[in-house]
């Protein structure tokens, strides 16, 4: 696909994440991003491109460059750690008979 | 079902011929607007605003089936939303000559969605209490839409008027060659007279202050100066349109004349 003025104009915009909750959801879930000059409009956008079909009762963006994010490079040192311990599953637990719902 | 049980009249034959015209002229505006805006797809400025553009476009068009399959009930002759949408002509289109001008640029297009979004704001405001319950029940599912309409209109109007110094440019310019329009909007005829003073709706002048009011509101937050005063010339409820309405109805009805009855 080539690139149209239009691209030019959405471009000059700063990327804004977005967060819905939806009608039986407690927390707000990542959606996707999406382009907007300010916060007023990238709520309008929330609204018109990820709520079209009830997806949701509350909203929140937060500009994209706001937010701090691990380095991938860093992923053996933060991650790697927790591969072998997997006695931090509660899975060593005999379960009564009783018990049906766990 | 017993044939002698007749549903009782609603209103004097008389008011519901007024009545038919009046809704007709809500359902025509909703509708000449709605496909006005539906050919922004494609050519927004940006994909957020092509899905934006096309939100409003779909609840105008919404608005419009509700209105339009009322009139054809208040009208008797067998004509559901369909027919009155895709089988009339423009003479006898009633929707306001605002809502059929041209899209223009971007700015153009927000200045008609500002200035028809505060007119349907206080119009549906006033129908919401109505004593035509049918009506008040169409008023309130749109006003609710429209709230949402004129958040997004008006905010697009200060950010261009209040932006660069071209986007201020063309958001006057579009400002100054719709607002001729605008004289049609709260001007009654014998219709809204009727209606009016039949409790149905508000008085269309006393609205129109209060349009007027929030009009000068956001085009002085948008630093845009609002034109002088212009006579009328078109009366887009009576059926007198400018040329764009033809064109538009061209597009919007070619399936329809094409392929007549077609189903799919």
């Amino acid at each position: 696909m080539t690139q149209p003025e239009s691209a030019a104009a959405g471009g000059d915009w700063p990327l804004f994440e977005v967060f819905i909750r939806s009608r039986s959801g407690l927390e707000h879930k990542h959606v996707g991003s999406l382009h907007a000059a300010d916060a007023r409009m990238a709520i309008e956008h929330a609204r018109d491109v990820y709520t079209r079909r009830q997806e949701g009762v509350s909203l929140w963006v937060i500009r994209s460059a706001d937010i701090i994010a691990s380095d991938p490079e860093e992923a053996d040192a933060l991650f790697e750690p927790a591969r072998d311990k997997v006695y931090r599953h509660p899975t060593f637990y005999a379960i009564p008979e009783e018990v049906k719902n766990l | 079902m017993n044939a002698a049980v007749t549903p009782p009249r609603r209103h004097p034959a008389g008011l519901t011929a007024a009545l038919f015209r009046y809704v007709l002229r809500l359902g025509d505006t909703s509708l000449v607007l709605g496909q006005r805006l539906g050919e922004w797809v494609g050519h927004a400025p940006a994909l957020e605003e092509d899905l934006g553009l096309a939100n409003l476009a779909l609840d105008l068009i919404g608005q419009a089936r509700l209105f339009l399959t009322y009139a054809g009930e208040l009208e008797g002759r067998g004509r559901d939303e369909d027919a009155l949408a895709y089988g009339r002509d423009a003479p006898q289109f009633a929707n306001l000559a605002l809502a059929e001008q041209p899209n223009g640029d971007f700015g153009s297009t927000i200045v008609r969605q500002v200035l028809l979004d505060a007119w349907q704001l206080e119009i549906y405001e006033g129908l919401a209490s109505s004593t035509d319950t049918r009506l008040a029940a169409i008023a309130a599912k749109a006003l609710k839409e429209t709230r949402y309409h004129y958040r997004f209109s008006s905010g697009w109007l200060v950010r261009l008027g209040d932006g660069t110094d071209e986007s201020h440019r063309r958001a006057q310019q579009g400002l100054e060659s719709l607002w001729r329009f605008t004289g049609e909007l709260f001007a009654a005829d014998e219709v809204e007279a009727e209606i009016s003073a039949a409790g149905i709706a508000p008085r269309l002048e006393s609205q129109g202050q209060r349009w007027s009011a929030r009009i000068d509101e956001v085009l002085d937050e948008a630093t845009l100066a609002r034109p002088a005063h212009q006579p009328y010339a078109w009366h887009g409820k009576r059926g007198v349109h400018t040329e764009h309405l033809g064109h538009l109805l061209t597009e919007m009805q070619h399936v329809s004349r094409s392929y007549p009855g077609a189903r799919w």
